[in-house]
């Protein structure tokens, strides 16, 4: 009796600190979501979109570092994409069982958790230092290089889902393997490889360390790429050290803007997903 | 696997009993797009090795000025040219494991909760809760930590610390010293609040490869709950828990805004108080990278760059084999 009473007693203690673990968790996720939103739509007006970043005590907004994001993170999807998606379908369709697919798998996973500061100091390495200092482009391939592997690896996952039947009667017909692939599998992986997609831009929308010395920061209306490019998240960092409270309003607004887009693309790519897997 | 074979092997068994114009041409291209997904994959690979060797190269006035004296030296002094990683090394480790000491036990929780506990209707809107916590990008935990936790931290939890923890023998000195809220300690915690959620969900992961059999035969022999867990899940999964926490320590050490707002930036450690401001390998780069003077500088920093994706890269491919090691163990039994 005595032992079976230890044994509840040591089990309800345990789940009560699992309990109290899953609270916790989710107390953060609320603390940060309530200060965001509170404190971002305080901050919300026509003029954060239109005006550029002003200096400390005047009026601005942040819109040059609004379209500044939006430029840089839509090539690097432009560019990001289509090449994930072809290194993707190497390591799901070629390269299962080659030396290569193997050992590029398990490159792409360590690069899928690299440190990004890192993926900073290699694009500045390579270009900023050689090719006449900061700008856009810079930022734009630091963040292609970010958002590669999580595509390459949600492409293989969704395309190693596809049936292997669907495969062998595509070629059973008598089409050729790239027909296969772009007619069948990538088709029938669709949505997966769409929601692979808005990860990777969900992650790179928010990226800020790999921009600190690609892109750099423009204080002004800036859409020439070979000039440093302001952006939203380098902005909110210099803002949110600032010891205006302007600027920090200002750093609360863009932060609210940033997490409202990454989650909205966060919970568009569950749903997507999902209706997939149900049909 | 072996349908895979025979597709391959169907086509080429094709390939010269038709040999028609078209079938000629649709070869051609099927072979360039082949090569194409090889080029590019082998470009991921390249990049590994580019960013390594780019790094090596960039750092070399530096690795080559100071050899192993860097990492055994404190002095941080860019007008006099001397450059140690003593102090940026101690504050990514430091924090790092504070982040691991609060979140593992926390994820343990949180995973044990998700696959035992939970009624089946809040398992989804609770695992997607947590994963929606490691989408928000790394900068709004910084200024939150930084704008938010600290003052509050600063105002009630550490004086709280030192009146408690630091009154202790040995261990009291990493709870002495003027309650900032910002520093060592504050680092760790917000990096501990970041990486939660990356540990719980492979560990939710890996608990549920458990084979319900065993569970069901812990359970038909009247063990509880936890009894089940600890003798059970736990053993089965070992390799998986242990690479989840690795993968985790990987993200606490190369994780950049979180720390940078929140740990106070000074290159200078008086004692062993985890209440002082210090520096991570991360914070230094984010702050001094830009303004930093080209030469000797300039390289040291991207010393400690290299550093620190080296190591990551090490702790990675060790939770990369663990992972794999338990996924292989998974196969065979099934």
């Amino acid at each position: 009796m005595n032992v079976r009473s230890r044994r509840r007693i040591v089990n309800g203690l345990a789940l009560a600190a699992s309990l109290a673990a899953m609270a916790f968790g989710l107390a953060w996720l609320v603390s940060i979501l309530w200060n965001v939103i509170s404190l971002g739509i305080a901050g919300m007006s026509v003029s954060l979109f239109t005006l550029e970043t002003p200096p400390p005590g005047g009026t601005g907004g942040l819109g040059n570092a609004i379209v500044g994001s939006v430029i840089m993170v839509g090539l690097a999807t432009l560019i990001g994409t289509p090449v994930g998606i072809l290194a993707g379908v190497f390591l799901a369709e070629y390269g299962r069982r080659s030396w290569l697919g193997a050992v590029t798998r398990f490159v792409n996973d360590m690069l899928l958790s690299a440190p990004s500061i890192v993926i900073g100091l290699f694009v500045y390495a390579i270009m900023v230092a050689r090719f006449g200092g900061f700008s856009g482009w810079a930022g734009v391939l630091a963040l292609t290089l970010l958002m590669l592997p999580v595509v390459v690896r949600t492409t293989e996952n969704m395309l190693l889902l596809v049936p292997n039947s669907l495969r062998e009667a595509a070629i059973a017909l008598g089409a050729p393997r790239y027909r296969v692939i772009a007619g069948v599998t990538l088709r029938a992986a669709r949505a997966g490889v769409i929601t692979g997609v808005l990860l990777a831009l969900a992650r790179i929308s928010g990226e800020t360390a790999p921009l600190l010395f690609t892109s750099l920061s423009n204080q002004f209306w800036s859409i020439d790429l070979a000039e440093p490019m302001a952006n939203l998240p380098v902005t909110i960092f210099k803002f949110a050290m600032s010891p205006f409270e302007d600027w920090q309003r200002l750093a609360w607004a863009g932060v609210f803007l940033i997490t409202m887009g990454v989650l909205v693309l966060n919970i568009v790519a569950r749903t997507l997903f999902k209706d997939e897997l149900k049909r | 696997m072996r349908a895979e074979r025979t597709g391959e092997s169907a086509v080429r068994a094709s390939g010269p009993a038709s040999r028609t114009p078209m079938a000629i041409a649709h070869a051609r291209v099927d072979l360039a797009f082949e090569w194409l997904t090889r080029i590019v994959a082998a470009c991921v690979l390249l990049l590994l090795a580019g960013i390594i060797v780019s790094l090596i190269v960039s750092a070399w006035p530096s690795i080559e000025r100071f050899g192993f004296h860097f990492l055994t030296t404190s002095e941080w002094n860019p007008p006099m040219e001397r450059f140690g990683a003593l102090v940026p090394a101690y504050g990514t480790l430091v924090t790092s494991i504070i982040a691991l000491l609060i979140a593992v036990p926390v994820s343990f929780g949180i995973a044990l909760f998700l696959t035992e506990l939970s009624p089946i209707w809040l398992k989804r809107p609770l695992g997607t809760a947590i994963e929606l916590l490691a989408a928000i990008p790394s900068i709004v935990y910084g200024m939150w930590g930084l704008l938010v936790f600290s003052p509050l931290f600063g105002e009630y939890a550490q004086p709280w610390l030192a009146a408690t923890l630091g009154k202790l023998p040995v261990i009291g000195v990493l709870f002495s010293g003027p309650p900032i809220g910002i520093g060592l300690l504050c680092a760790g915690i917000i990096l501990a609040i970041m990486i939660i959620p990356f540990i719980a969900s492979v560990m939710r992961d890996v608990f549920e490869l458990t084979p319900p059999m065993l569970k069901e035969s812990a359970y038909g022999l009247g063990a509880t709950t936890w009894e089940v867990m600890s003798g059970v899940v736990l053993p089965y999964t070992r390799a998986g828990v242990v690479g989840g926490i690795m993968l985790g320590l990987g993200r606490a050490l190369g994780e950049t805004m979180a720390v940078t707002f929140v740990i106070g930036n000074t290159n200078m450690l008086q004692n062993f108080s985890l209440f002082q401001s210090g520096n991570s390998v991360t914070s230094a780069l984010a702050n001094e990278f830009a303004e930093a003077s080209p030469g000797l500088h300039t390289a040291a920093l991207i010393e400690l760059g290299l550093i620190l994706f080296v190591i990551t890269l090490l702790v990675l491919a060790a939770s990369k084999l663990l992972l794999a090691r338990l996924a292989r163990a998974e196969g065979g039994a099934a």
